[in-house]
């Protein structure tokens, strides 16, 4: 088989025997798992388990003690200089605060990835920044700074830059973290969309259910720094794994 | 107490040592492809064209008191005409260097200290990385090689404006005209006076952002940990310069021996 071949046959992502240890604290201890393309994986846990560090491994903002991570066949774990810039191009990523770049606009937040890895005119770039504003409702705030949009608005500003570039994958963080249901459930619905028409990989963190229910084909639960269920939504409802049902169950409602 | 100190001592050693790899990380990228062009040009305006009126300003004050303190002097021996030269020499050799290395280690310091400090805690570095986008080399090596190329220039500026201070001070006390006040502060002013000294300048520059964005870059604790950055930045950086201009002095010394001559 080609290499291009082999390419398009991996996995959008794969994490194979990651560990991660700060201190003396083993944040990650031996995750594996593969993300099928196009497809929605939520991760699920409490606090402190190693979520947002496993979507850090995948963009390479961290290392692993062990293990390797792999993005669309390339292992990006080992990659540096232009080969690591040409797999984090191809990746979308938003963070839990949205990470604004607070000394410009909105807009030029959105056009910024464009005007440093593409060739377009000024003109098409503001065009297209534009638009992606437009795609999450916000395209009447080009010229706002970030530090005067609300909590959810910055979340949506976030997602507009992390599509800037069309990215085949996009890691979010915490989506609903700190917004009210109503505009949660609007973020949830553009990042279905995108999985829907555009056959984005969605990766997705999160420790909210109906969130988890809606955005995921596939949910894996981290406790511990370990993977102690993957499956549907449906598979871990049924789930005899104590800390699993008492998520599942505690969050039903929320 | 002797427990205490020695995880301090290895701890600050190891600081040092990141210091140091962290400063020869930015001194190379500065002559390595790709440049950022645009952002080092907007930063040369940040740190160098809005520091100007604080140079000026301090200048002209750091004028007026050296030409008072020299009349004072000069007096004495009946040699008044003397003061424009003494004053000129004075400000392009030592006081200009180092008086606007100190001013701008508190404005740039500060300045880049507290800017890329809060960038790390609301994870905006990590959001350029993720961008794919190397945040070294787009904060760093760019506000480095503004700094060089601007403190030179401010100092400049801070030399002229002292001997405009000096010019201002001497009107008042004698009426001398400005064309015969410069014809005499640069009577005695040569080359050898002005380029090493501003040259110098050129490694306070260096000094202050590397220790100002390695302190930034390494914050920690939230918005404490900036204020932090930033008052460090300031106290580092003005030791840094403090302790940098004995070595460079001498070494001017040593590379034109007529630096050293009256």
């Amino acid at each position: 088989m080609s290499e291009a071949a082999a390419d398009a046959a991996a996995p959008a992502v794969r994490l194979e025997g990651v560990s991660k240890t700060f201190g003396t604290r083993a944040v990650l201890d031996d995750v594996s798992f593969d993300v099928a393309r196009g497809s929605g994986f939520i991760i699920l846990g409490r606090s402190g388990t190693g979520k947002s560090v496993t979507l850090r491994h995948i963009v390479r903002l961290m290392r692993p003690d062990r293990g390797r991570v792999f993005v669309e066949g390339d292992e990006i774990s080992a990659l540096e200089g232009p080969d690591l810039s040409r797999v984090r191009r191809g990746i979308g990523f938003l963070f839990q605060n949205a990470a604004l770049f607070d000394s410009i606009s909105v807009g030029e937040n959105v056009a910024f990835p464009l005007r440093r890895h593409t060739k377009l005119s000024d003109r098409e770039i503001k065009e297209r920044a534009t638009e992606k504003l437009a795609a999450v409702g916000l395209e009447s705030e080009y010229e706002t700074m970030p530090a005067a949009l609300s909590g959810g608005m910055r979340k949506r500003a976030g997602l507009a830059r992390a599509l800037a570039l069309d990215p085949p994958i996009i890691l979010v963080d915490e989506p609903s973290a700190g917004l009210d249901p109503i505009t949660a459930e609007e973020i949830d619905t553009l990042l279905m969309k995108l999985k829907e028409r555009g056959g984005t990989t969605l990766i997705v963190v999160t420790h909210n259910i109906p969130s988890a229910r809606r955005l995921g084909d596939e949910l894996v639960m981290l406790h511990e720094g370990r993977v102690i269920v993957r499956g549907t939504a449906a598979d871990l409802e049924r789930s005899t794994e104590p800390m699993v049902r008492a998520f599942m169950s505690s969050q039903h409602s929320g | 107490m002797f427990d205490r100190l020695v995880p301090l001592v290895v701890s600050s050693l190891a600081a040092i040592g990141d210091l140091a790899i962290f400063a020869w990380r930015a001194a190379r990228e500065s002559f390595l492809p790709p440049f950022e062009f645009r952002e080092t040009v907007r930063q040369i305006f940040e740190l160098g064209l809005r520091s100007a009126p604080l140079i000026a300003v301090s200048g002209m004050a750091v004028g007026v008191v050296l030409s008072m303190h020299t009349r004072a002097s000069l007096e004495r021996f009946g040699a008044e005409s003397m003061i424009p030269a003494g004053l000129a020499i004075a400000l392009v050799r030592e006081t200009g260097p180092l008086t606007a290395g100190l001013l701008l280690s508190g404005r740039i310091g500060a300045g880049i200290g507290a800017e890329l400090g809060a960038m790390k805690v609301t994870e905006q570095i990590d959001a350029l990385e993720a961008t794919a986008i190397d945040s070294f080399r787009y904060l760093v090596v760019t506000r480095v090689v503004a700094c060089v190329i601007a403190l030179p220039i401010l100092t400049t500026l801070m030399n002229f404006a002292g001997m405009l201070g000096g010019f201002l001070a001497e009107t008042t006390a004698t009426g001398m005209s400005l064309t015969l006040y410069f014809t005499r502060a640069f009577s005695l002013i040569d080359l050898v006076d002005y380029v090493p000294a501003t040259i110098k300048t050129m490694v306070f520059g260096f000094i202050i952002a590397t220790i100002s964005a390695y302190l930034g870059f390494t914050t920690e604790s939230g918005t404490e940990g900036v204020g932090r950055a930033s008052t460090r930045a300031v106290v580092f950086s003005s030791v840094g310069i403090i302790v940098a201009n004995v070595v460079l002095v001498r070494l001017i010394f040593f590379i034109f021996p007529k630096a050293a001559g009256g």
